[in-house]
């Protein structure tokens, strides 16, 4: 085996370790948002690594897995933005908030003005 | 959409040829005559298009002093982005599953759009921290384990560090 191939399956190893632990912690979490959190950052970093490791076993597709690595940096992130802020508005799945600290949710006010100027 | 000068769209339209015409190389990985120069035509026509929706700013962004500091934020994203995964792990293999979550908002400074969206996207990448929303300058964040609702303070805790070498290079 020569250094590319190990670098290589050691990245994809971390990769499929990092991937295991984001769908452990979407099975997990509470609610939707804390489970977005798990799931958005360990897929990220897990996808990236393990496409990384790729391009090192085969060298010609480098390049290729570059590109493919800046694509989910940008994406990942938005469409997980996306789906909390969607979620947020549409009321289906409420925020669970620890017992003591109810008044934690910063972003209420925004849908209740909303909510109000849509009835007015 | 805002309005340009000639000057301003002629740099934009380049800026874009450039990035667009490198990705096409990185992705046929090849340098054969055919390919660079359909590529050129069709990331020329491309780019000219979409002068006005899809570039971010001029040429002076490729100047060397901004583009250290670009490196030196992408080597600040990395180091957060592998401690945000150490904290995952951490919170999901721990059995009694130590999370404290809310929502906090907080002001930038920040004014042009793609900063903005720079700055969202690596806060949902840092450790605990996920961007609901960005209305105007108030970012909103689900933090999973809120230790202030204080705006000033989860700013300093949260995005101060990404924020200043923003700055820099926008």
């Amino acid at each position: 085996m020569s250094i590319m191939e190990i670098i290589g399956s050691v990245l994809i190893l971390i990769g499929s370790i990092f991937l295991f632990l984001g769908g452990l912690g979407i099975y997990r979490m509470p609610d939707i948002y804390n489970r977005l959190q798990a799931g958005t950052k360990a897929t990220t970093l897990g996808a990236m690594s393990l496409i990384l490791g790729v391009g090192f076993l085969e060298p010609s597709w480098m390049l290729k897995s570059l590109i493919i690595i800046i694509f989910i940096a940008f994406s990942n992130p938005i469409s997980s933005h996306a789906l909390a802020r969607a979620n947020y508005k549409r009321k289906h799945f409420p925020l669970i908030l620890s017992e003591d600290k109810k008044n934690m949710d910063a972003y209420r006010e925004v849908i209740e003005q909303e909510d109000k100027e849509d009835k007015s | 959409m805002q309005t340009l000068s000639f000057s301003e769209k002629v740099q934009r339209f380049i800026l874009n040829w450039f990035f667009m015409m490198l990705v096409w190389i990185m992705f046929t990985s090849t340098f054969a005559t055919q390919e660079v120069v359909v590529g050129a035509i069709v990331t020329m026509f491309i780019s000219m298009m979409s002068i006005s929706m899809f570039t971010c700013c001029t040429l002076k962004i490729l100047s060397p002093v901004r583009i250290f500091w670009m490196v030196y934020y992408l080597l600040v994203f990395i180091v957060a982005l592998i401690k945000a995964n150490l904290d995952v792990a951490r919170r999901v293999l721990t059995p009694s599953l130590p999370i404290n979550p809310g929502v906090v908002k907080f002001k930038t400074q920040l004014t042009t759009n793609y900063s903005k969206m720079v700055l969202a996207n690596s806060i949902t990448l840092t450790p605990g921290t996920l961007t609901v929303d960005v209305i105007d300058d108030t970012f909103y964040i689900h933090w999973i384990d809120v230790t202030t609702t204080d705006p000033e303070k989860a700013f300093t805790e949260i995005a101060e560090s990404f924020e200043k070498i923003l700055l820099k290079i926008f």
